[in-house]
């Protein structure tokens, strides 16, 4: 399978001060992520999570190595446009990325900066909103939203340009847990309907439903595999205070008083299952 | 509560008004305030009153909701009114110690406030079956042949489109703060003006912060989204003129015609 991401030896400093020396925030990460895939970046605060999602979409430049979106070279000028259209991007706080008064309108924002016509944008603006459950509420004021549905509209808002890969930057981390379930349920949707998704965030629960798990510590790349292998190394990933889900934790503690647990259970639906038929 | 607080006064309906075009609702709101300065006697006045009561009427939007509009000012009209009826020269009716009201005082006074009254109502009639988010499309569309005189249109217009989205989060931002810091033991509501005044000083710096914050992060997101400004931009609803406007574009050219028909024939 082609790749949609492709980063190479990506170093991102910044100087917080002219006098200072410059902070390093990615230190050397090389990454790879397949067309259609589903990857979720993990980390603690400051572990460059953020910033290595904002080098994806041109917003942010290399200051070392390079970063490949869809073939293009974010540090070309040229490529910019094309780059965020093929990987867009959804943001932590629903109120801050939402552009207009009416909800329908802010979705048709993407499709018009690309100067898509004006009937295609009506297609994509409703197709999308019904790809997130909330085609009923096209007319609304946002700010009358729950910070779920607010966050569901962002997520039709990238949509709406119609992009191979969508980037989201911690998108559940402002909301109430059924905001929480609403926004995973329809990034799960997403990704069985083709799409590209790299998730950043610091839940474990929600990096455990992905296929692939990437942990970032200080700004590298600490361990990387399928979920099933990255919580063998259970001990490791306590070492940077990070949590192992409650399942797998349960599993890996039942195996250690000699029960036959499979380490693929990764919910607590599949965990359930399998204790009450344990003989 | 803070968050239900109405934007402007749009009035919610679907009559004839509210879906003409914004474009031809601005240009008619101008046209009307015009003559309302060309009229000069009794009888223009009965057929600006006639036309704005007639589009109140097809509107739908009850009296008693736009009249209320007036409150604020009326102090303003009164002022103006006694201004003009006392200050007038001219043949004198009425005297009474250093007061006195003339002929062209009454007159002046009586056509002053009708003026404004009027003026008031037609504008007001104009937010009230305009959504704000139309009228900044509209006005975006008014002014871009003066882009090529360097007129930026479509920057003032998202700049109002932006403003209006915000002003719900920022109130809800302010909220925020405020409760902060009354849970602090902050006091808000106690003491004279100057001292509330002061009292309001650790709100505006955090809120300025947050501002500036919220607009750095809407600016990334809207970067994210290929924003660009205004050239190669499409839009959804491309403003098209229906039937309907047209046919307000006749009324308003024959309004006009029978205001300056009456100034010059009368």
């Amino acid at each position: 399978m082609a790749e949609m991401i492709d980063i190479q030896d990506l170093v991102f400093e910044y100087t917080r001060d002219e006098n200072q020396e410059p902070v390093s925030a990615i230190k050397g990460v090389s990454l790879k992520v397949e067309k259609g895939s589903f990857t979720a970046v993990i980390g603690r605060n400051g572990s460059g999570k953020s910033t290595l999602a904002k080098n994806i979409n041109a917003l942010l430049l290399p200051s070392r190595g390079a970063v490949y979106v869809n073939g293009y070279d974010t540090r070309q000028e040229e490529n910019v446009w094309d780059v965020r259209q093929s990987a867009a991007m959804v943001f932590q706080n629903p109120d801050n990325q939402i552009v207009s008064s009416i909800v329908e309108d802010d979705v048709a924002f993407g499709p018009e900066n690309l100067g898509v016509e004006s009937k295609e944008i009506r297609t994509r603006v409703d197709s999308s909103l019904k790809a997130v459950n909330m085609w009923q509420y096209r007319k609304k004021a946002p700010h009358l939203l729950s910070g779920g549905q607010k966050q569901r509209i962002a997520i039709a808002g990238a949509i709406a340009m119609r992009p191979e890969c969508i980037v989201f930057d911690e998108p559940t981390a402002m909301l109430d847990p059924k905001g929480r379930s609403e926004v995973m349920g329809i990034i799960k949707e997403l990704h069985e309907d083709g799409i590209t998704v790299l998730l950043i965030t610091h839940f474990m629960e929600e990096a455990a439903q992905a296929d692939r798990i990437v942990i970032m510590d200080q700004g590298e790349i600490a361990l990387d595999g399928t979920p099933q292998e990255v919580f063998r190394q259970a001990e490791a990933i306590r070492d940077m205070n990070l949590d192992v889900p409650l399942t797998v934790e349960l599993g890996y503690r039942l195996r250690d008083r000699g029960l036959s647990v499979p380490d693929t259970i990764m919910n607590m639906e599949e965990m359930v299952e399998f204790l009450c038929q344990y003989k | 509560m803070i968050r239900d607080i109405t934007l402007g006064q749009y009035f919610p309906g679907e009559s004839w008004i509210h879906r003409l075009d914004p474009r031809i609702k601005i240009v008619g709101t101008l046209a009307y305030i015009v003559a309302l300065f060309i009229v000069g006697d009794f009888w223009g006045f009965l057929i600006a009153v006639a036309a704005l009561f007639g589009v109140i009427g097809i509107s739908r939007v009850p009296l008693k909701f736009i009249l209320k509009g007036l409150k604020p000012i009326f102090i303003i009209i009164l002022f103006t009114f006694v201004l003009n009826l006392f200050m007038i020269p001219g043949k004198v009716i009425w005297s009474f110690w250093i007061l006195t009201i003339t002929e062209e005082g009454l007159y002046t006074a009586f056509f002053m406030a009708a003026r404004l009254i009027l003026l008031l109502l037609g504008s007001s009639l104009l937010t009230l079956t305009t959504r704000p988010i139309r009228l900044t499309d509209g006005i975006e569309s008014l002014l871009s042949p003066l882009r090529k005189v360097g007129v930026p249109a479509h920057e003032l217009a998202m700049m109002m489109t932006i403003a209006l989205r915000f002003i719900p989060t920022l109130l809800e931002e302010t909220d925020k703060i405020m409760k902060a810091q009354q849970a602090r033991g902050a006091d808000f509501e106690s003491g004279n003006i100057l001292r509330r005044a002061k009292s309001l000083i650790p709100i505006l710096v955090p809120l300025f912060i947050s501002a500036f914050r919220i607009a750095q992060e809407l600016a990334m997101a809207m970067e994210a989204r290929c924003y660009r400004g205004g050239r190669h931009r499409t839009r959804m609803n491309a403003m098209k003129l229906e039937k309907r406007d047209f046919a307000a574009g006749l009324l308003l050219v024959a309004f006009v015609a029978a205001i300056i028909a009456e100034r010059i024939l009368l």
